[in-house]
């Protein structure tokens, strides 16, 4: 027999914690139907059952304003068969039973998990969780979440038939005559209306009608009764004006919270003065948020997390690049010389190889990240920059992002795009994912490595620096035009919690870090797979045609006759002939041809067919530039890590300077996102962002690197 | 009774009760779903940097919202813990 449990409760109430308690790695995470909120299920197998678990979004309460809230309570409203478990924080009490609440009025079958009753206990808080059960006619389990204690106890009232099936019985709250009256009177109305009935409860509808719900004003609208359900609803608010000058849900929410506090009142029991945990909280945070602190150790937090990110992802990232270029090899060791090696060792090894590369370094990230996250430091960050980006259009929390985007180089926006979900504002949320691949992220860094080295010399660290700046503040810049034109709109309000400091549980961090490892690999696997084989083809198709091939033969037959006692200088002169066969036949490739054509535009900016294909590889992926480059520049395969070589030659190259180095820094640090990136932003926001985000970033780089060039060679600057 | 003083204008560590929300039903909605409304007793326990957002310190947990939003809760100054 298989039961359904859905897990419920305020942000910060353990909830998420619990989950992992119950369902240990059987999860899996995927959204709700139609909108970016998580949605995590689990199974949890205990002695002869299998619970099928889900996790509601965290909420504070049940009306339909956030996606969150409406996640959730579509959920239950879908799935009248799930058990609802509701997680309260037994040290914030009243303020979290204002949910669970919420849920009586829906009329689930409920029970609740008062969780971390340890550290009630610790702030001499006691709960008197019998009285709590019968005063509001549902089972109540006190449990430690962190330490699975209470699992049991969940486990009992699950497998108990009869405990949960009349739940609420000895729920009643009246709020005040008048409105319980229109209730009634709405609810009579309602009970003939199909629309209703089919989903909703009656009177949870029709107290939500009171409440002015936006759901359910929609849908009794839209019925012909809606007049008759209108009068009594204004009758009863020029009463409630009237009588109190208040607002029926004012009201309504008044007396919600007026019940709890008659319960909490019985069966809360304080026995010290103060709270330990605030105290220390409070104690930290004059420290951690200090207007002097607090911004010099939030610097020192972000260059811990980069030095650290590379410091620990450094030594399996090579263990994983050694595993790929060994599998290359031997693939290209097994597979007979042809169009199928070529394929499988360059198209599909390489490009997935590529990115995979990066996964150490992901997974690093985001376990810091989410510890940050979890200890309640996130918040604080968000807090204290908030004036900052709401100056640009953005919100406090677009911090978070835009650091993994690359705000300090070396981040990946991939990551970066999908971090932007904490934020819960629509349009922030949408400017934030639009601007953050503008920042310098790893793959962008070693082609303006490349570019510094080889045209600023000792000024090359000092060119970096204006790099990062560069993109920060062209990342601001355009949030800011976004926010005054295709996003207009206030900015949403701010108002959050600051979660007391806690220590993150290592499961809890590890298993959401290998759920990001997970949605990477699978990327890699899916999407890149396919664009690295379609780039390939591009830069492979159409082959050289047999009179350059038999030209190419011969050289290299010439070289053999003549050369053939020094067997180094022949080596070396065929490398050098490969090289050549090489860009010629990149330029007569697909990609080539596309290049050349369009030199007559991009030579505006000083791009010749190399940059071009080397270019337009980059909307695969930015590693793929340095490399290509190398190849148009018949280096054969140039290590990205250490273009010593090809910087020589790009210095050598007289139609390449200065001028053109910072022209190519400016496209290609703000050029369309790598195609990871869109797809990435395409399942955050869409598919028509993701291509606003393509066309503006290439005509915004493009218009850019033209100004400059044009400007520069027109000798202004000199 | 003591005058009412709007939020924004109050002192880090000074304290009061919420009397009044003055915003969009919307708004108050916000407010009274994350705790702040009417009969709240809180103390300001600071503000950012950079002057903006401001952090509240309820009974049991801690609020931050921007001064914009400070400016229509009406507070009934008070000291000391409820």
């Amino acid at each position: 027999m298989s039961i359904s449990l859905a897990l419920a409760g305020n942000p910060n109430s353990g909830k998420t914690t619990l989950f992992n308690a119950l369902t240990g790695a059987r999860q899996h995470v995927g959204n709700y139907p139609g909108v970016t909120v998580e949605k995590r299920e689990g199974k949890w197998i205990d002695k002869e059952k299998i619970i099928n678990v889900t996790d509601l979004p965290g909420t504070y309460s049940l009306t339909a304003y956030s996606p969150e809230e409406k996640a959730a309570r579509d959920f239950l409203l879908d799935n009248r068969d799930f058990a609802v478990l509701d997680i309260l924080d037994s040290t914030n009490l009243e303020r979290h039973l204002y949910l669970a609440i919420q849920f009586l009025e829906l009329g689930v079958p409920l029970f609740l998990a008062v969780n971390m009753m340890d550290e009630a206990e610790k702030e001499g808080i006691e709960i008197d969780t019998n009285l709590l059960s019968s005063l509001l006619g549902i089972p109540v389990v006190p449990t430690v979440a962190r330490e699975g204690k209470g699992k049991d106890e969940i486990y009992e009232v699950l497998s108990s038939n009869d405990s949960l099936n009349h739940t609420g019985q000895g729920f009643d709250i009246s709020y005040s005559d008048i409105i319980d009256e229109s209730i009634n009177d709405i609810s009579e109305i309602l009970k003939d209306l199909p629309s209703v009935v089919e989903k909703y409860p009656v009177k949870w509808t029709a107290l939500k009608y009171m409440e002015q719900d936006p759901e359910i004003l929609k849908i009794v609208n839209k019925a012909d009764i809606y007049a008759k359900v209108e009068k009594i609803f204004n009758e009863v608010r020029k009463k409630t004006l009237d009588i109190y000058g208040l607002e029926p849900e004012t009201i309504i929410s008044d007396k919600r919270y007026g019940y709890i506090s008659g319960i909490a009142r019985q069966t809360v029991k304080y026995t010290k003065e103060s709270s330990n945990r605030h105290e220390l909280s409070d104690k930290i945070d004059s420290v951690v948020t200090h207007s002097l602190i607090g911004p010099v150790i939030m610097i020192g937090v972000f260059y811990l997390l980069f030095k650290a990110t590379f410091y620990i992802g450094e030594m399996p990232m090579a263990i994983l690049e050694a595993f790929i270029g060994w599998t290359g090899d031997t693939a290209a060791a097994v597979i007979p010389d042809g169009v199928l090696q070529s394929l499988i060792v360059s198209g599909v090894i390489d490009g997935v190889g590529g990115v995979l590369g990066f996964l150490p370094l992901i997974a690093v990230m985001f376990f810091m990240i989410t510890f940050l996250e979890d200890a309640g430091y996130m918040a604080r960050m968000a807090y204290m920059l908030d004036r900052i980006f709401r100056t640009f259009g953005l919100h406090g929390s677009s911090v978070m992002p835009f650091i993994i985007s690359g705000g300090i180089p070396g981040g990946c926006a991939v990551p970066g795009v999908m971090a932007a979900r904490t934020l819960k504002s629509k349009k922030e949320r949408i400017a934030t994912i639009l601007t953050a691949p503008l920042l310098v992220c790893g793959a962008k860094v070693p082609v303006f490595v490349l570019l510094c080295g080889a045209f600023f010399g000792e000024k090359a660290a000092m060119a970096m620096f204006w790099i990062t700046i560069g993109a920060w503040a062209a990342a601001l810049i355009c949030a800011r035009i976004l926010r005054s034109s295709v996003i207009k709109g206030d900015s949403t309000p701010f108002i959050m919690e600051l979660p007391p400091y806690r220590l993150p549980t290592l499961k809890g961090v590890i298993l959401h870090t290998w759920e990001r490892a997970k949605q990477y690999i699978k990327k890699a696997a899916t999407f890149i797979l396919a664009i690295s084989v379609i780039i390939w083809a591009a830069m492979s198709f159409p082959g050289l045609p047999e009179i350059k091939q038999a030209e190419f033969q011969s050289m290299r037959n010439t070289a053999y006759s003549e050369l053939s006692e020094n067997k180094a200088e022949l080596d070396k002169k065929l490398i050098k002939i490969n090289n050549l066969e090489k860009e010629a036949k990149l330029k007569n490739s697909a990609a080539g041809r596309l290049g050349t054509s369009m030199t007559p535009v991009t030579s505006l900016a000083g791009f010749d067919w190399r940059v071009n294909i080397a270019l337009i590889g980059g909307f695969g992926a930015k590693e793929v530039i340095v490399s290509t480059l190398g190849t148009a520049y018949s280096m054969g395969e140039v290590d990205p890590e250490a273009p010593k070589a090809l910087s020589d030659k790009l210095n050598k190259d007289p139609r390449f300077d200065g001028i053109t180095a910072v022209s190519l820094i400016i496209f290609v640090l703000l050029y369309a996102p790598c195609f990871v990136t869109v797809v990435a932003t395409a399942k955050e926001i869409g598919w028509r962002w993701a291509a606003f985000g393509v066309v503006a970033n290439t005509a915004m780089a493009f218009s850019l690197a033209v100004l400059f060039y044009q400007v520069a060679r027109s000798g202004l600057f000199s | 009774m003591e005058e009412l003083v709007c939020l924004r204008k109050m002192k880090k560590n000074s304290s009061g009760v919420i009397k009044k929300i003055n915003g969009s039903k919307d708004m108050e909605r916000r407010f009274r779903d994350i705790g702040l409304f009417s009969g709240v007793w809180f103390r300001l326990e600071g503000r950012a940097p950079l002057k903006d957002p401001v952090a509240l310190r309820l009974k049991n947990c801690k609020i931050t919202l921007r001064n914009n939003e400070a400016d229509i809760i009406m507070v009934e100054p008070r000291g000391g813990d409820l």
